[in-house]
């Protein structure tokens, strides 16, 4: 396993603790969705950053009042056959206004770097390290989108609007 | 014809790039078989029985001529000269190598088509009319729909892993030739009572193990929502459908266990929390794609010319064009359905000679424009009436010219158990048998219109649910049996066939159908009351006794 981050690879300052286990005093922790609902207020009074892992079964409705105080959301490809998270990954962007480390966890492989991408991740747990390197030429490997979303990436039918404008511009 | 632009170009070859890496790391055991395998058929690759098979999309049906030429060089370059037309407008070789994928692919992104989507659980090829843009009474032409949701839907971001295939078909006519309610999304192209072009919005037709025809949820959606409404729609599916269970995954299920108007307000309430909508489509955009779209410059020509009342002399071309040729929007012209069924032969099948043949006469007689239909059938748009006679010499010297469009033996099957490694029994075989059980012309015209649909298996490749009589093969203790259904229909009143009695053995199957079809033809009322009529007036009743009494 291995964390990109913003396109390099990076170290996890995060770590997960799971249900049950006691709350380190500081440092960054990753937290189940179930502590963060539950133990909101021992979370809030922490010095460190905290994250949660949002399972994809779990409507984003309920992680939303939560939003402004989490430093990451890493959410769950439990195989990359399963694309819930990628709809959460654009509400919590695009409706929610999420604005913090959106990560990717589970079984992310990098021919899912360009769909992640576009749909706001920009922290990935790679599972394999040659993937992980391969990062940047991946996931530069298109340069044509279609489909408008809120990575912010001109869509072709905007690029050919763009082109007919400055042709009768020229005309 | 849409003419691809840099942007689609780039984009097809950046992808076959990509499935070129795919296959490499593949090929070096960087990847699993297991990883590799949702990559293939995001790219069009099954394992089949006997070798990879390697599936490629037709958008709404249109095909160049010099599309058709490549795929008859793929056939031969890297196939065994031949491919299988599907019932989604795709093609299919069955005998391609792995390592030889990638330059297949590359050879055909240089005409613009690819395999992108055509299998995994994605956004599958948009069907449409196969005469959209030449069909008499049509609303518009859909294909300009077609396109933007075929742009829209390829490489979606959020709807590349979705709990199970998802399909599209539009129609624009009154009568549905793109079978849509049975489709995850129909879309039927009308007008509102201001004259503004938008949808009927139709979700969870589909066939399969738990068939299920379409149902309404939106009866209007203006144009300019289309791609919004369908993202929303496909949002709701990604995030519940299910996916504990791949029989249970398909977006029917979930219409069938929320029932549709819950699922309807569930789509509605998503569109609307949607707000901004950057998809939505301004006239300008809708325009841009439009302009895209070329049509042929028609000549001013008479109906009748003097070509056709001669040819009208000789019984064997009547009898062809009574069958293959229909009415064509503008006067003069004509659509001809080629027939991709001739007596004896598998279904869909063309050679790689047959193809590189009809592009010659499309380029000859329809403005090099070839159409590929549900039925497995191609269609020649846009020929001129004068030339019937002559297209019809030449169809038929190079086996094309079956008179059987429409007719019993124009059947609908899936490849089945000779290559599918999904099929319980075979379908190719038993087409065969009833084309020769069928081949006499006067009596297959006798019988009128027909659909014979075989699939075989569950999965319903061959449409058998929705056939005027469905042919389903299954498994009983190692032996191959077929259910047959009657009274299914694919069109705007599409219906599931009702079971006729116990499934019967192989070789029982083609004597079954005909004493069906001798049932009907005692049975019916008047000579032009079509089987599926009859049924429907009858019930199965009566053609359960005709045909079981001595079984």
């Amino acid at each position: 396993m291995q964390l990109v981050k913003n396109g390099k690879i990076a170290t996890d300052i995060f770590v997960h603790v799971p249900d049950g286990a006691e709350l380190p005093g500081d440092g960054a922790v990753l937290v189940t969705a179930t502590r963060l609902l539950e133990d909101a207020e021992a979370l809030s009074t922490r010095s460190g950053e905290v994250g949660v892992i949002w399972p994809n079964n779990r409507d984003v409705d309920d992680l939303v009042p939560f939003l402004d105080r989490l430093a990451v959301v890493a959410l769950v490809f439990p195989t990359f056959r399963d694309g819930r998270a990628y709809s959460q990954a654009r509400l919590l962007r695009e409706r929610h206004g999420y604005d913090g480390e959106l990560r990717a966890t589970g079984q992310v492989l990098r021919d899912q770097f360009v769909f992640m991408l576009r749909a706001g991740f920009d922290a990935f747990q790679v599972k394999k390290q040659a993937d992980a390197e391969a990062f940047a030429v991946t996931a530069n490997r298109y340069s044509v989108f279609y489909q408008p979303t809120g990575d912010g990436r001109v869509t072709a039918l905007n690029r050919r609007m763009q082109q007919r404008h400055s042709e009768s511009a020229g005309q | 014809m849409y003419a691809y632009d840099e942007l689609d170009r780039t984009l097809i070859n950046e992808r076959v790039e990509e499935f070129r890496d795919q296959v490499k790391r593949r090929l070096s055991g960087e990847l699993t078989e297991d990883e590799f395998k949702m990559l293939r058929l995001q790219n069009g690759v099954y394992l089949q029985l006997h070798a990879y098979m390697f599936r490629i999309a037709i958008p709404y049906g249109t095909l160049s001529s010099k599309q058709l030429r490549r795929l008859a060089h793929v056939a031969r370059r890297y196939d065994r000269g031949y491919g299988h037309f599907t019932t989604r407008q795709n093609i299919q070789f069955n005998w391609i190598k792995l390592a030889e994928l990638p330059d297949a692919l590359a050879d055909l992104a240089e005409v613009g088509i690819h395999s992108m989507q055509t299998s995994g659980n994605n956004t599958r090829n948009v069907t449409s009319d196969q005469w959209a843009g030449v069909a008499p009474g049509e609303i518009e032409d859909p294909r300009i729909w077609s396109e933007l949701l075929r742009q829209f839907t390829t490489l979606h971001p959020e709807f590349s892993f979705l709990p199970r295939k998802f399909k599209f078909a539009i129609t624009a006519s009154a009568h549905d030739r793109a079978a849509i309610k049975i489709h995850d999304i129909g879309l039927r192209l009308h007008r509102n009572s201001q004259g503004e072009t938008g949808f009927e919005v139709l979700v969870g037709g589909g066939l399969g193990r738990t068939p299920f025809i379409g149902k309404t949820i939106k009866p209007f959606v203006h144009g300019r929502d289309l791609l919004s409404y369908v993202e929303a729609i496909l949002r709701v599916y990604n995030q519940y459908g299910r996916r504990d269970n791949i029989y249970k995954a398909r977006i029917k299920i979930l219409v069938h266990e929320l029932g549709v108007d819950k699922f309807a307000a569930e789509v509605e309430d998503e569109w609307r929390a949607m707000g901004d909508r950057a998809l939505t489509l301004d006239d300008s955009v809708i325009e841009e794609i439009r302009s895209r779209f070329t049509y042929p410059r028609y000549e001013k020509l008479p109906h009748m010319p003097d070509e056709l009342k001669q040819a009208a002399r000789d019984p064997l071309f009547e009898r062809w064009r009574r069958n293959s040729v229909f009415t064509h929007k503008v006067q003069g012209y004509a659509i001809v359905t080629v027939s991709l069924k001739p007596v004896g032969g598998p279904p869909g099948d063309a050679t790689a000679d047959q193809m590189d043949a009809i592009a010659d006469l499309a380029d000859r007689y329809s403005f090099g424009e070839i159409r590929v239909g549900h039925e497995q059938n191609l269609a020649l748009p846009h020929v001129a009436r004068r030339d019937l006679p002559a297209l019809w010499k030449a169809l038929d010297k190079i086996g094309l010219a079956t008179p059987n469009v429409n007719l019993v033996s124009d059947i609908i099957a899936c490849p089945g158990l000779d290559y599918c490694s999904l099929a319980n029994a075979r379908s190719i075989p038993i087409a065969q048998e009833l084309t020769r059980r069928f081949a006499n012309h006067d009596t297959a015209e006798l019988i009128g219109r027909l659909h014979i649909n075989i699939s075989g298996c569950i999965n319903a490749c061959g449409h058998h649910h929705v056939g005027h009589i469905g042919i389903l093969g299954v498994e009983k203790n190692g032996e191959e049996f077929y259910q047959i259904t009657i009274g299914g229909r694919a069109d705007e009143n599409a219906e599931l066939g009702a079971l006729i009695g116990p499934a019967v053995r192989y070789g029982d199957v083609a004597d079954v159908v005909e004493d069906i079809v001798e049932a009907y033809l005692a049975l019916r009322e008047r000579p032009d009351e079509l089987f599926v009529d009859t049924v429907k007036r009858l019930g199965v009743e009566p053609f359960r006794e005709r045909v079981y009494a001595t079984r």
